[in-house]
């Protein structure tokens, strides 16, 4: 019955909170902002969303500390993977930089 | 007889402080856990493709977001309903608790229906898995992916959540049926954290 005694959160304040943080989301893609601010700031906000998700409806905020390891461990791995893939990225880049010049170059002469 | 005792207790997992107090719940954090792997691996995948690519179209005009914000409100609503139903059982009302997981599936299917007259509307529209009118192929091709992928998760969860009626109908007892429920609620909360992650990347990015 311990599980049954968890102290159940406020949750008709966290759905408020997410349903305000999606209509600022939506309003932050119409924001005369630069596109950088813009993704900046959504992937704040969804990160916000989630973390709100996983602490209260998913209670990690009342468990133990493992389980709130086990649950970064994936975002960590995401993270990693987003500069694993960074080289490959840089090199198509500059491979479509290059045909750009290519194409460019003989227009010069 | 004294050997089989002792038999006995060496099968039995040892108490340590790291002894979580539900197994299920450790096991399906440890299942959603790689779960998200195979989603982070789908996002930074697409993350990469996007940023190389130079004809990239503009989701926000090819794809609307009007439906999948309404989508996204479904989503969390649902995810109340499901921290409902747990609230219920936990004071003991096995028939609320029944009816807010069934809210919860209804939900869900509708969150499915309405992502198959998306995906239907696309199609139409010239949105293929190998090509569309606006650009770059690979745009389409995550586009159904990603958001396959989670549908198909979504789909998992009804299926989960109406099986977990029938486990409560089963059991007199609320609380006999709490940590279930509870292990149910993870998963359907994580197809909404992931819904979360999708919409911002795949509509609003």
């Amino acid at each position: 019955m311990a599980t049954a005694a968890h102290k159940h959160p406020n949750y008709m304040a966290i759905f408020w909170w997410l349903a305000i943080l999606t209509v600022v989301e939506l309003a932050v893609v119409f924001a005369p902002f630069t596109k950088m601010m813009i993704g900046v700031l959504l992937c704040a906000l969804a990160l916000a969303k989630a973390a709100l998700v996983a602490a209260y409806f998913m209670h990690l905020k009342f468990e133990t500390k493992t389980l709130t390891w086990i649950a970064l461990t994936p975002l960590t791995i995401a993270i990693l993977l987003i500069f694993v893939l960074m080289p490959d990225g840089f090199a198509v880049l500059k491979k479509t930089a290059g045909d750009g010049a290519a194409v460019s170059a003989p227009a010069k002469h | 007889m004294s050997q089989a005792a002792t038999h006995a207790a060496a099968v039995e997992p040892a108490e340590t402080p790291l002894t979580p107090e539900s197994w299920g719940k450790l096991g399906m954090w440890v299942f959603l856990a790689g779960d998200a792997v195979g989603f982070g691996v789908l996002l930074a995948g697409y993350g990469i493709m996007r940023a190389t690519s130079s004809d990239w179209p503009n989701p926000y005009q090819v794809l609307g977001i009007n439906l999948t914000a309404a989508m996204t409100f479904l989503l969390i609503c649902s995810s109340v309903t499901m921290v409902k139903a747990l609230e219920w059982l936990s004071r003991g009302d096995r028939r609320r608790a029944i009816h807010f997981l069934l809210f919860t599936a209804l939900g869900g299917m509708i969150f499915v229906s309405l992502q198959a007259y998306e995906w239907t509307h696309l199609i139409h529209r010239g949105l293929h898995i190998n090509g569309n009118p606006w650009g770059a192929s690979l745009f389409g091709t995550t586009f159904f992916l990603v958001t396959g992928f989670h549908g198909l998760h979504v789909t998992a969860g009804v299926i989960y959540l109406v099986s977990m009626v029938r486990w409560v109908l089963n059991r007199p007892d609320p609380a006999a049926s709490y940590n279930a429920v509870e292990i149910c609620g993870l998963y359907w909360h994580f197809v909404d954290l992931v819904w979360i992650m999708v919409f911002t990347f795949l509509y609003l990015l």
